[in-house]
């Protein structure tokens, strides 16, 4: 069953035909009786969150599928813009709450630019540290639940829980908070590591391979895996581009896109790393991203473990209270382990922020999600879905 | 933001020099720049509505700018505002010797209109360079809040142009699908406009009578006498 | 060979369960009421009041200033300034609070209100087990329930609470070397006025016989 035969896209200018347009594909009149519509979520498990798919089914494969937000929304953006600079860093970390640590960073490095901030040096070791450790913890998890969805039930996720519960330890020794870590400030970080921790993180960071081996050994030549993924939920490169899609999700289609390598954003030039490339942009090669990702990640931690010099944590120059920059207009962007991650700020010289947005990688990686799952049937729809790694807290803000 | 090799490939990302391009090759587009003063030193292009389209697939499709990769696209409300100016007028003064005009200054009070603009950061996956800020402005911030969508040449607008409409209330014309995203269908009201009062918070709603300070059945008491 | 990969997953699956028996590093959890993980000393959960000595209203370090009532970003914090002052703990009369009220149920446990306090008057308590029947009353804390002594502080951040107590502790000298330079000024001027008096007296007694 081909889906040009049931779906008749309407373009009109030729120089936008790269637009592959959801809600421009029609169904055909004689089939609608025989079309069913479900609505998967917003109470599913596999919806990761309050998330809803309104679909239609042709027997069992998807002929429309249309993602209903908004069940999470609680208008982040008002909330900062009626704060001050520092109080929208507590809010951040609930965008992603996996990863509170990428998201503080994001949004200092918007105020950094806006206000012309500097770091001092192991303040964005420290950051570099923060920042693949939340990468590493957020693909063990996403890589657990995508198999979980696919109904490996349970084991893979235990196994890559128990190395995220050692990085969390590790958040909550420095920060205070296991999730919420609030940590990063503009001007540098809130408080010093101990000597202790370091020695801590150096320890796992040299057991973390061990973690990724087995893993791989555990999944990566499964058959069951293979026929789930391989095929499934493919997104061509040219879409992928056109729709801003970001991240391992973007790196999975071959574009050699990571924000670490282009923008080199606080001090990413100074660590050797590889991006990591798929070719097919299907299901199984977001999988492997997130999996040779990881171990890129522990790559730049043991870099960064073994040149962090000592010194200050925070630019002594810095307001962190009552911070006024000048008027203006800044957009900061990090590369989180979800995607593009962009903080746009308008200062109009006050305490608030004019104006605070929040370019969430997980909004804009669900607007291809109708032309992946067209034509799969419904159990590849929650895999799909699975592999493009979202949270709620960010989709909705 | 733009690391500095990144420069050295030799297209000028300025925004002087993208208006240049921008009016040498549309006709009839109109391009203003909009300083930045802050550290940052971004600065942005406003578009005209009619040229709007046609420009932002100059953009993507110039072999040399190839800014195929639209970041971020938001709203910012711009409510009506009080400027206040002095003026030097001339005007003629009963003096001793006569009428004579003299300069005077004087204080104005004029109403800036308001309005909604959509900010466009577009960056390039092929040259990897960036960004480039575009900004389309509305009319005025009550019927004239139609912009031409860019979702035709950025698919990646899409959810974000409906964000845009749902919180700020910015219509696209052209948007193949322009429905609320994150309030519910019913809602009425713009919640991000600089003016948007919500509804009191502290009004109990669904636990009318479990509240300490509230007396149950105090409503129906009064309703009774 | 088809079937390779699962045999060999669930090989991996065997040693993992094998291993959970020997090895720390594959058994993490711990059986909760019973047994308990350490926090660690910047684990932080909601705000608390820090007083000195034994009395709860008399070592109130708090001034009611008003700062993390108006930077706390879910603005769970409620003061009300007093109208008479009492002295601080360098002795300067200052504002206490008549009520401080926290709402532990809209409390975000950020630490930004420990952040921006300048009196070293607010702290991030480790109390977890906070669970209550009382869906409104018994989350609003007052004042009464919030004050903890700095014992109590120094018990659970050991290195943060000395930290602040040295500076404490030298703030308390300079403000006793303060009050001493200021009475010795004092007896100085005294003295000068004295003198200068006595300079009058002398010059008054000499004018006339200058005249």
């Amino acid at each position: 069953m081909s889906r040009d035969l049931m779906m008749d896209a309407t373009g009109n200018d030729e120089r936008l035909a790269p637009t592959y347009g959801a809600g421009q594909h029609r169904l055909k009149a004689e089939r609608e009786s025989q079309i069913l519509e479900v609505s998967i979520g917003p109470q599913h498990p596999s919806t990761h969150g309050v998330f809803r798919m309104d679909v239609k089914l042709d027997g069992e494969r998807v002929v429309q599928l249309k993602p209903v937000f908004g069940y999470l929304h609680r208008n982040h953006e008002k909330i900062a813009e009626n704060g001050s600079y520092l109080a929208a860093i507590p809010y951040t970390d609930r965008l992603d709450y996996l990863c509170s640590m990428t998201n503080n960073w994001g949004y200092t490095l918007a105020v950094e630019t806006l206000a012309g901030i500097t770091v001092p040096e192991r303040a964005e070791y420290i950051r570099v540290i923060m920042a693949e450790l939340t990468r590493f913890q957020n693909h063990a998890g996403l890589v657990g639940f995508l198999l979980q969805d696919m109904g490996a039930s349970g084991t893979p996720l235990m196994y890559a829980f128990r190395e995220r519960e050692k990085i969390l330890d590790l958040f909550e020794a420095v920060s205070g908070a296991r999730m919420m870590c609030n940590y990063l400030r503009f001007g540098g970080v809130r408080v010093d590591c101990t000597p202790e921790w370091m020695k801590e993180t150096r320890e796992l960071v040299g057991v973390l391979p061990r973690f990724v081996d087995e893993f791989e050994r555990l999944l990566r030549g499964n058959e069951i895996l293979m026929a789930r993924t391989q095929g499934v939920g493919v997104l061509p490169r040219e879409l992928a581009v056109n729709a801003g899609v970001t991240g391992p999700m973007l790196r999975a289609t071959g574009v050699n896109y990571d924000i670490r390598k282009v923008d080199r954003y606080g001090i990413y030039d100074r660590f050797k790393f590889r991006v990591p490339l798929g070719e097919h942009g299907d299901v199984y090669d977001r999988y492997m991203m997130r999996v040779l990702e990881m171990r890129e990640s522990i790559s730049i931690l043991e870099q960064a473990l073994k040149e962090i010099p000592e010194g200050p944590v925070q630019d002594p120059k810095t307001k962190l209270r009552g911070l006024r920059p000048k008027a203006g207009e800044a957009y900061g962007r990090i590369e989180s382990p979800k995607g593009e991650l962009g903080f746009y700020l308008i200062s109009d010289g006050t305490m608030n922020p004019y104006r605070y947005r929040v370019r969430s990688p997980c909004l804009i990686n669900l607007t291809i999600l109708e032309d992946m799952c067209l034509g799969q049937s419904v159990a590849d729809v929650v895999v799909t879905l699975g592999s493009v790694d979202i949270v709620m807290g960010e989709v909705d803000r | 933001m733009s690391a500095p090799e990144l420069g050295a490939v030799g297209v000028d990302l300025s925004a002087d020099a993208l208006r240049a391009l921008l009016v040498a090759a549309i006709e009839g587009c109109s391009v203003t720049v909009v300083e930045n003063e802050s550290p940052s030193g971004q600065r942005s292009l406003v578009l005209d509505h009619e040229h709007a389209v046609e420009a932002a697939i100059f953009l993507r499709d110039n072999s040399e700018l190839r800014l195929d990769f639209c970041s971020n696209v938001t709203g910012v409300d711009w409510p009506d505002r009080e400027v206040t100016e002095k003026v030097k007028v001339k005007k003629m003064v009963e003096g001793l010797e006569g009428a004579t005009e003299q300069e005077v200054e004087e204080t104005r009070k004029t109403l800036a209109p308001g309005y909604l603009e959509a900010v466009y950061h577009l960056f390039s996956m092929e040259k990897k360079h960036g960004p480039v800020i575009l900004r389309l402005r509305t009319r005025d911030r009550a019927e004239g809040n139609h912009l031409p969508s860019l979702t035709p040449v950025w698919r990646s607008a899409e959810f974000q142009e409906r964000e845009a409409f749902d919180l700020f209330g910015i219509v696209f014309d052209g948007h193949p699908d322009l429905r609320r995203i994150l309030m519910w269908d019913e809602f009425a009201d713009y919640p991000m406009r600089k003016d948007y009062v919500s509804p009191a918070e502290d009004e109990p709603v669904l636990d009318d009578g479990c509240l300490p300070g509230a007396e149950p059945g105090a409503e129906q008491g009064a309703a009774d006498a | 060979m088809l079937g390779e990969g699962i045999v060999k997953g669930l090989f991996e699956t065997a040693r993992n369960f094998l291993g959970s028996y020997v090895d720390k590093d594959r058994l993490v959890t711990v059986q909760y009421p019973e047994e308990r993980h350490p926090l660690p000393e910047a684990a932080r959960n909601f705000p608390f009041l820090l007083y000195d000595g034994d009395d709860p209203e008399a070592g109130l370090r708090c001034v009611s200033c008003h700062i993390c009532e108006k930077e706390c970003p879910p603005r769970c914090i409620y003061i009300e300034k007093s109208t008479d002052k009492k002295p601080d703990f360098v002795g300067k009369p200052q504002f206490y609070p008549a009520r401080f009220d926290i709402d532990v149920s809209v409390c975000m446990s950020c630490q930004i209100c420990v952040e921006v306090c300048p009196f070293d008057a607010i702290r991030m308590d480790k109390e977890f087990e906070l669970s209550t029947d009382d869906r409104f009353g018994g989350l609003m804390w007052t004042k009464k329930e919030l004050s903890k002594p700095n014992e109590y502080y120094q018990k659970i951040h050991p290195v943060e609470a000395a930290e602040t107590d040295a500076r404490r502790a030298e703030d308390v000298e300079k403000a006793k070397a303060k009050a001493a330079a200021a009475a010795a000024a004092k007896a100085a001027e005294v003295a000068k006025a004295a003198e200068a008096a006595r300079a009058d007296d002398e010059g008054a007694g000499k004018e006339p016989s200058k005249g």
